[in-house]
C-alpha cells in the first residue's frame, strides 16, 4: 500500500498568502508516482516535527564521491525511526556557471538528473552560490553526481578550503561593469580547484567578484577576497544627456538627490545645467552613476580594487575587507593571470600563517597588515587606510629606512 | 568491483553557451539602463540593441515542477534563456518590448511575483534551517515565505527611498548576512551538554579553542572526560555547537528572534557597515512568526516616511540619529544595546552632538 501523506497542520499554514510556496513543492514532490514521493512525504513529517517541537533534526557524517574531500553536505536524521524513508537526505553542490545563466534546456536536464538520482528538490542557489541539489541517498550521490559531471558540472567547495564563488552579472549586462567579473572568477576559481575539492586549509577561503563598488556580488563582507571593478582616470559624463535629465527631473531633485549625496561634494550643477566633476576627490562610489544612467559612466581606465579579510561575527567579530590593491588593471590576459597569482599567493599565505579556524581577515588581526603585505608581496599604498594610527605607544627605530624605501618608490613611480 | 569513474573537474562552467544571444552579443559594451516599470529593467548596448529583463520571485527551494513551469513560461514567452540574481530571483531576458506584458502575465498566472528591483524590498536572502541544516535554531525558508507574504506589495512597487536589502539566518553564525534588516536567532541560555557523549562525538581541544569567550574546559563527569562551559562567561553564541552536537544550544523556548538593522555592501555613498541590533527576545514563534513580521513591518514604515530619497535604512539611520529611530519605531532600548565585544567604546557617543 502506498505511504499515507503526513498531516502537516502547521506547515499547511505555509500554503496561503500570495508569495510562492515551498510547502506547496515539497507536497507535489511527496504526491508524485516518482520514486523519491515516500522520501518526500517523510521529509514532510520531520519537518513539520521541527515546527511543532522547534528544533532540527539533522546531523552530519561523511559521504562523498569518488576523487573528491567535499561538495557533498552529509544529512542523517535523527528521527529516522518515525520518518524512516528520509533518513539520508544529503546535498550535492554544484557550482553554476558563472553569473548564473542557464538555457530552460539545461535546467531540465538538471531537473531530470535529480528526479532519477534524488529528491526532485533544488535550491537556486546556496549562499556560497551553489546550486544546491538537495536530498539522496548515500548510494544515489555518486550516480548523480556522474551525471551532472559528464553535463559539465562540477562539484563545489565546503569544509575548510576554497569555497564557491559568485560573481555579478556584470559585463553581461551591466554598463557600470569594470572589468569581465566571469573571467576574472572562472579563471581564479579553475586555478584552485584542489583546493575547492580537497579541502586543507586552515579554514574556508572564499573570493567573491563585483564588476563596481555597488557590490551585487556582496563581496566586502562576505569573501576573504574581493575583488570590485572601479577606475582611475576621469568618470565619463555626456553633458547633453545630463542636460537632458535636469529639465526632465529639475534642479531641485538633481541638486537633493545627486549632487548634495555626493560623499566627497565632488559634484556642481553649473549654470548651463552642465555637471561639473572634481574628479581628485570622487571616491567611484557610483551613486550619481546609479541616479543618472543614461548620462554617466565609469572611467575608461578600468579595472578592480582587491580588498581582503571579509568574514561574519565568529570568532573575533565582523570584519570587512580592506583595501590591499587600490588598482589592478584588468584588460589583457595577462592582468587577467596576474589576478589570479595574487589570489595563489594570498591563499598560500593563508595556509601557512594562519591558525586553525581562523579566516584571513582574523589572522590579518592578529599579524598586522604590513606583515601580510610583506608575505604575499604587495606594496604600501595610502589607499589602504581610512587615516593613520592615533595611538603613540610604537617603537619607530626603522623609520629612516622606511622613509627611504617610500622615495625611492615614489621617484621610481614618478619616472 | 568495476573500476568507479573518473571524474573531469571540470571548475566553474562557461556561462557563454547558456546566455542570452543578446547579452553574449553585446558582453561588455553596454551603453546604458532604465526601468520602465517595477521588476522590468531596459538595458541599451552601444550597438544600439536592447533587452528587457523581467525580475520575478520565487520559493528558492524548488521542485522540479516549479523549475520546469518557470523554464515553460521562458519557452514560450521568453527565449529560452534565464538567470538567477544571487537573493534568489529569476530573472528573463527579452529582445523585444512587446514580449514583456504577456511574458509578466503569464508569471503572474503561474502564481510568481513580478518586482524586486529598484527601490523595493527584494526576496529576502535566506539560509536552510530545519529543512536540511545541522544546526538550525529556527526555519528559514518558512520565515522567508511569512515575511514576504506580508511584504508582497513592497516587492512589486519601488516606493521605498532606496533599495531593501532582508536577511534571515538561523543561528548567529548568520549564513545570511548583512541587511538592510536582518532577522537572526538569538541564542539566551548556555548549552544543554550530553556529557556521555561528548568524547565520542567531539574533538575536545577543538571545541575549547572554538569558544570567542574562553568560557569551555575540559571537565570529568561520572568518570568519562568531557567538557564544562562557565555559565557566567559564556556569551551563548551556539560556536561551540557545530563541531560539538552534544552541546546543545537550540532551545525551543529561549532560542529568540533579534531584529538588527543597517547593514549595507555597497560603497555607494557611504561606507559600507555591519548592521546593528534593534531588537531582541522575539519569540520563534512557527509557522508564521507574526511578532517578527510587525516589527520588520514597522521599521519599514518608519523608514518609508521618514528617509530622503536614496537613502538606505542605515544612512537614514545615520542622518536622524538613534534616537529619532527608537522614538518613531518605538522600540525599547536597553543596556544590551550597547557594544560590549572588543573595541565597543568605538559605538558611543564622544562627542556633544545630541538630539533631542
Amino acid at each position: 500500500m502506498a505511504k499515507q501523506m503526513p498531516k502537516t497542520p502547521l506547515l499547511d499554514q505555509l500554503e496561503t498568502g500570495p508569495w510562492p510556496s515551498f510547502v506547496t513543492g515539497l507536497k507535489r514532490l511527496a504526491k508524485s508516482d516518482k520514486g523519491y514521493a515516500d522520501m518526500m512525504k517523510d521529509l514532510l513529517g520531520q519537518l513539520e516535527h521541527s515546527y511543532e517541537t522547534r528544533k532540527g533534526y539533522w546531523k552530519g557524517g561523511t559521504v562523498g564521491v569518488f576523487g573528491y574531500g567535499a561538495g557533498v553536505i552529509p544529512r542523517f536524521s535523527e528521527v529516522a525511526d518515525k520518518y524512516p524513508e528520509s533518513k539520508e537526505f544529503h546535498t550535492i553542490r554544484i557550482m553554476p556557471p558563472a553569473g548564473m545563466h542557464y538555457t530552460t534546456d539545461l535546467l531540465r536536464k538538471l531537473c531530470d538528473i535529480w528526479e532519477r538520482h534524488g529528491s526532485g528538490l533544488i535550491a537556486f542557489h546556496g549562499q556560497s552560490g551553489d546550486i544546491m541539489f538537495q536530498g539522496s541517498t548515500t548510494d544515489n550521490i555518486q550516480p548523480a553526481f556522474d551525471e551532472l559531471n559528464e553535463l559539465g558540472f562540477d562539484l563545489g567547495g565546503a569544509g575548510a578550503g576554497v569555497r564557491t564563488s559568485v560573481s555579478c552579472v556584470g559585463a553581461a549586462r551591466c554598463e557600470q561593469s569594470c572589468y569581465d567579473e566571469a573571467k576574472a572568477m572562472r579563471m581564479s576559481l579553475n586555478a584552485m580547484v584542489d583546493d575547492i575539492h580537497r579541502p586543507s586549509l586552515p579554514y574556508k577561503f572564499k573570493m567573491k567578484f563585483a564588476g563596481c563598488a555597488n557590490d551585487c556580488a556582496n563581496a566586502i563582507h562576505r569573501a576573504d577576497m574581493a575583488i570590485i571593478g572601479t577606475w582611475k582616470d576621469d568618470m565619463q559624463v555626456d553633458q547633453k544627456a545630463f542636460q537632458q535629465i535636469v529639465k526632465e527631473r529639475g534642479r531641485k531633485e538633481i541638486i537633493d538627490q545627486v549632487i548634495r549625496m555626493c560623499p566627497t561634494e565632488a559634484l556642481s550643477l553649473n549654470d548651463d545645467d552642465t555637471l561639473e566633476v572634481d574628479n581628485k576627490s570622487c571616491v567611484r562610489c557610483m551613486h550619481c552613476l546609479n541616479v543618472c544612467t543614461k548620462a554617466l559612466k565609469p572611467g575608461k581606465e578600468r579595472g578592480a580594487a582587491i580588498l581582503v579579510g571579509g568574514k561574519r561575527t565568529l570568532k573575533i567579530g565582523d570584519q570587512m575587507g580592506t583595501v590591499v590593491v587600490p588598482f589592478m588593471k584588468l584588460e589583457n590576459d595577462e592582468d587577467y593571470e596576474g589576478l589570479v597569482e595574487l589570489a595563489r599567493n594570498m591563499l598560500d599565505f593563508f595556509a601557512e600563517n594562519a591558525l586553525e579556524h581562523e579566516r584571513t581577515g582574523e589572522m590579518i588581526e592578529r599579524i598586522g597588515l604590513s606583515n601580510f603585505l610583506e608575505g604575499v608581496g604587495l606594496e604600501l599604498d595610502l589607499n589602504m587606510i581610512a587615516a593613520p594610527r592615533s595611538n603613540s605607544y610604537v617603537r619607530m627605530d626603522g623609520w629612516d629606512e622606511e622613509v627611504k624605501k617610500w622615495n625611492a618608490r615614489s621617484k621610481s613611480a614618478a619616472e | 568491483m568495476a573500476e568507479p569513474r573518473r571524474p573531469t573537474e571540470s571548475g566553474v562552467p562557461d556561462p557563454m553557451p547558456f546566455m542570452h544571444p543578446v547579452m553574449r552579443k553585446n558582453y561588455g559594451h553596454w551603453a546604458w539602463h532604465d526601468r520602465p516599470r517595477p521588476g522590468v529593467l531596459h538595458h541599451v548596448a552601444e550597438s544600439g540593441d536592447e533587452i528587457w529583463t523581467v525580475k520575478a520571485g520565487t520559493q528558492r527551494q524548488m521542485d522540479v515542477f516549479t523549475v520546469r513551469t518557470l523554464c515553460d513560461i521562458a519557452d514560450k514567452y521568453a527565449e529560452g534563456h534565464v538567470r538567477f540574481t544571487v537573493r534568489s530571483n529569476i530573472e528573463f531576458m527579452v529582445s523585444k518590448k512587446d514580449m514583456v506584458d504577456p511574458l509578466i502575465k503569464a508569471l503572474n498566472d503561474d502564481g510568481f511575483p513580478v518586482g524586486g528591483t529598484g527601490n523595493s524590498v527584494s526576496m529576502i536572502s535566506h539560509t536552510q534551517g530545519w529543512l536540511h541544516c545541522d544546526i538550525p535554531g529556527t526555519d528559514a525558508s518558512g520565515v522567508v515565505k511569512s515575511l514576504m507574504d506580508e511584504l508582497y506589495e513592497e516587492f512589486i512597487n519601488e516606493r521605498m527611498p532606496n533599495r531593501v536589502k532582508i536577511t534571515t539566518s538561523c543561528c548567529q553564525i548568520n549564513c545570511g548576512g548583512q541587511g538592510d534588516i536582518a532577522i537572526n536567532i538569538q541564542h539566551t541560555k548556555p548549552p544543554k551538554i550530553n556529557h556521555e557523549l561528548v568524547s565520542l562525538q567531539c574533538e575536545r581541544p577543538a571545541v575549547v579553542a572554538r569558544c570567542p569567550v574562553a568560557a569551555i574546559r575540559p571537565a570529568m563527569v561520572n568518570g568519562k572526560p568531557t567538557l564544562e562551559v562557565d555559565e557566567k562567561k559564556c556569551v551563548c553564541c551556539g560556536a561551540c555547537f557545530p563541531p560539538c552536537p552534544p552541546m546543545q544550544i537550540n532551545d525551543p523556548e529561549h532560542s529568540k528572534l533579534a531584529i538588527w538593522v543597517g547593514g549595507k555592501h555597497s560603497s555607494t555613498r557611504s561606507r559600507p557597515t555591519f548592521h546593528k541590533l534593534v531588537a531582541a527576545g522575539i519569540p520563534n514563534n512557527a509557522p508564521r512568526w507574526p511578532e517578527a513580521a510587525e516589527i520588520v513591518k514597522n521599521i519599514l514604515r518608519a523608514y518609508q516616511k521618514d528617509a530622503r530619497a536614496w537613502e538606505r535604512m542605515g544612512e537614514w539611520i545615520d542622518r536622524v540619529g538613534w534616537p529619532r529611530f527608537f522614538e518613531l519605531t518605538g522600540l525599547p532600548f536597553t543596556k544590551y544595546h550597547l557594544e560590549t565585544w572588543r573595541g565597543g567604546r568605538a559605538s558611543l557617543n564622544a562627542s556633544a552632538h545630541l538630539h533631542f
